[in-house]
């Protein structure tokens, strides 16, 4: 067997792992590994900053279930992949990083373009590798993928220096994994005793309601649910990451709870007897004031990661296991609760009667909800939608009215503004033909707008609407709220792009709207056209989102002012 | 409530890293961690001494758990365990107070390891509240310096290898420990 360069060892692992697609720039360090790239035929999408590779391949990762993968050199480029990272480890999203490192004689000696990547990266990835050894190069990349993609999914980093990319050894794939540390198989299957007690509760519970997170997508779990649900008649609410795994116009549906879920959502978690988390992890946006969280409820927690059952919140259920294998389970032993919870549910609907989702449609501004209603109705609510951070955001939660799993990719847990655009390629790439849409806000957009040039050099389709409020919306709201008008920072409008020339500049379609009418004319035009499109919608510029739970606040002392 | 702490972990560069940076970004307060190569020279054991009420303690067990770098892990707290912990102590020693010095020594059943004019240093291998009350013995002859080496300990009953079991079963007794604690709410 002829001998391989590591670089090309890293390259043919890729392919052996069935990448198709690397988000990258490269330089220095990783020069010999982007010699290899060159004719491998693996497809490279050039990106502007290192940050959007990251958040390409972490969009990948979400719309596709499959590792995204990103390559890019050390020091710098490393550190601007750290964003993304963090984005995606707080997420669950499956990603395999590849950082160029200097030669390892000169690791420690801050050298040019040296960074501890290890260092800094072992708090935002599932695992890291420094890769000294060239034998070690062909397991660690299978390990990566398998680590990345398995149990929680999760990134994971290979840090790979430049003297190993250049050295030779033979190369064989492994074709197993086997990390004694790490074997997500085993905890995957549910212990039957914590099935059976978890049945009992739910036949014996009188106001029973699920609330469903990232975990059951990622699980792939969306028919069990379903079944359970259908199955059971118990209500069903979900977090911003669980945002399609049922569908919203369901009539057990709840939508979103939380800080800006529905007042319904939020009762009825507050009411209930049993809280039936799946996949989901109590975080404080969705908990509220965390000791006046659910205070009637037992509560039943199905998770893969150990560690977060009893993390926020004590649990009386727990059930250690893949979301879909136990619900597989659970589905032997449900009953139809129908008539036994029927009191629940009439309350449920009258709480919905009262406290409907609604937004102010009969100014002469544009409001956010409507654009992202519209966006909804002509996509048939079908469509892969990608969000920045803020109001835009949490409007795109309550108004899009998703529907299937995957469709929803954004920034929950890390927060982080500037993600949806390049998330956006991401998820084109890996979901070609379908349409992908990016619902963006003025402050988010600007982040990481740099990738235009990216969207536009390789013709992704994807569109862009930019929900431009002259400010930093949410930030805007608090301050009016709770900061007495004090708009510190959160003015945007002086000093914004015009966004139109922006978009022209790169080459990409672009429109603006400025009256409601033109709305649903530039989504036509927008989903028609077959290149990458920018619409600028100037929006309403003083609207909150509502209802809103403050922070810190229980989840039914709900203000709800729209 | 403190709690001793048996980690197995691959003796793989960045390892301790991981498990002291885990520490710290989870705001888990370490008191003491010993680290050592075990017979297999491709796992090390660690020792950690940490304090909190059940639910840290059951959180710092899973976030280690967690950590693909760790093979196993197990709260020897649990058990009836031997723990021992070696410290140096450099204390002024007079001619006219070694005497008593001795003596305390001898008590202890320490040893003299370095003798000079104006200092002797002395080894003392114990439990932590022994380790505590010989330090407040030789407190008032003036101590110099300490050097502990933090708490090492074992159960008497049961063994933590890498083959004895695996892993899952400790999770395993993890999954059962949780649903045991939460049967009592």
């Amino acid at each position: 067997m002829s001998e391989l360069t590591g670089a090309q060892i890293l390259i043919e692992s890729l392919k052996q792992e069935g990448v198709e697609y690397v988000f990258g720039l490269p330089g220095g360090a990783i020069l010999p590994t982007f010699d290899a790239l060159y004719d491998s035929g693996l497809k490279l999408i050039l990106v502007r900053h290192e940050q959007g590779a990251s958040h390409m391949a972490d969009g990948f990762g979400r719309a596709t279930g499959r590792p995204g993968v990103c390559m890019v050199t050390s020091g710098p480029a490393a550190t601007n992949t750290v964003t993304g990272l963090a984005t995606a480890c707080m997420d669950s999203s499956p990603m395999v990083c590849i950082t160029g490192q200097v030669a390892t004689h000169a690791i420690g000696s801050d050298a040019f373009q040296e960074a501890d990547v290890i260092g800094i990266t072992q708090p935002v990835t599932k695992h890291n590798y420094l890769v000294r050894d060239i034998r070690q190069l062909a397991r660690t990349v299978k390990e990566a993928f398998y680590i990345a993609s398995t149990g929680r999914p999760g990134p994971v980093l290979i840090d790979f220096p430049v003297d190993v990319s250049r050295a030779k050894c033979e190369f064989e794939y492994p074709k197993e994994v086997n990390i004694r540390g790490y074997q997500p198989h085993k905890v995957a299957i549910p212990n039957g005793q914590q099935i059976d007690r978890a049945a009992e509760a739910i036949r014996a519970s009188k106001r029973p309601c699920l609330y469903v997170g990232g975990g059951a997508i990622a699980s792939g779990a969306d028919k069990e649910l379903f079944e359970l649900v259908e199955k059971t008649g118990i209500p069903i609410t979900t977090t911003v990451l669980g945002l399609g795994i049922f569908p919203e116009t369901h009539p057990l549906s709840l939508r979103m709870l939380g800080m800006h879920g529905t007042v319904y959502a939020n009762y009825a978690v507050q009411g209930s007897d049993l809280l039936i988390s799946v996949g989901a992890r109590f975080d404080d946006r969705v908990t509220g004031k965390i000791d006046k969280f659910a205070p009637h409820a037992k509560i039943m927690h199905i998770d893969i990661d150990p560690s977060s059952i009893s993390k926020t919140v004590r649990v009386d259920y727990p059930i250690v296991g893949d979301v879909k294998h136990v619900l597989k389970e659970l589905n032997k032993l449900a009953k139809d609760k129908r008539e036994q919870i029927k009191e629940w549910t009439v309350q449920i609907e009258e709480w919905k009667k009262k406290h409907p989702l609604k937004y102010n449609n009969t100014t002469d501004q544009i409001r956010q909800e409507y654009v992202i209603q519209q966006i909804g109705e002509l996509t048939n609510h079908q469509a892969v939608v990608t969000t920045g951070v803020g109001q835009h955001q949490m409007w795109t939660a309550q108004w899009y009215q998703f529907s299937s799993p995957r469709s929803m990719i954004t920034s929950g847990g890390l927060g982080t503004m500037g993600f949806g655009f390049p998330a956006a390629i991401g998820a084109q790439i890996g979901r070609p033909g379908e349409t992908v849409i990016c619902i963006d806000g003025d402050g988010s957009f600007q982040m990481t707008m740099s990738e235009l040039a990216t969207a536009s050099y390789y013709k992704i389709p994807v569109k862009v609407f930019i929900m431009d409020n002259a400010h930093h919306g949410m930030v805007r709201q608090w301050q009016e709220l709770f900061y007495n008008r004090r708009f510190s920072g959160s003015q945007l409008g002086p000093s914004n792009p015009d966004f139109v020339k922006i978009g022209e500049a790169c080459g990409v379609y672009s429109l603006q709207v400025s009256k409601k009418d033109d709305v649903v004319p530039a989504i036509e035009k927008a989903l028609a056209h077959q290149g990458p499109v920018l619409v600028h919608c100037k929006v309403a510029q003083e609207d909150n989102v509502y209802p809103m739970v403050p922070a810190g606040s229980a989840l039914d002392q709900v203000m709800d002012m729209a | 409530m403190k709690h001793v702490i048996s980690v197995l972990v691959e003796n793989h560069f960045g390892v301790l890293a991981h498990v002291s940076g885990l520490f710290s970004a989870r705001g888990f307060n370490i008191d003491s961690l010993a680290v050592g190569e075990t017979d297999d020279p491709t796992v090390s054991r660690m020792t950690i001494v940490a304090h909190g009420d059940d639910r840290v303690i059951e959180q710092i067990m899973k976030q280690l758990d967690k950590l693909v770098d760790v093979i196993k892990v197990q709260d020897v707290t649990q058990e009836e365990m031997i723990e021992r912990e070696l410290v140096l102590i450099k204390v002024n020693a007079k001619a006219t107070a070694r005497p008593e010095l001795m003596q305390i020594v001898s008590t202890f059943r320490a040893k003299v390891v370095d003798v000079n004019p104006k200092t002797v240093t002395v080894e003392v291998t114990g439990n932590g509240s022994k380790i505590d009350a010989m330090l407040e013995l030789l407190r008032p002859f003036g101590i110099r310096e300490v050097v502990r080496t933090g708490t090492v300990a074992l159960s008497r009953k049961s063994e933590l290898t890498v083959s004895s079991s695996a892993k899952s079963e400790s999770k395993s007794k993890e999954k059962s420990g949780t649903q045991k604690k939460t049967e009592k709410v």
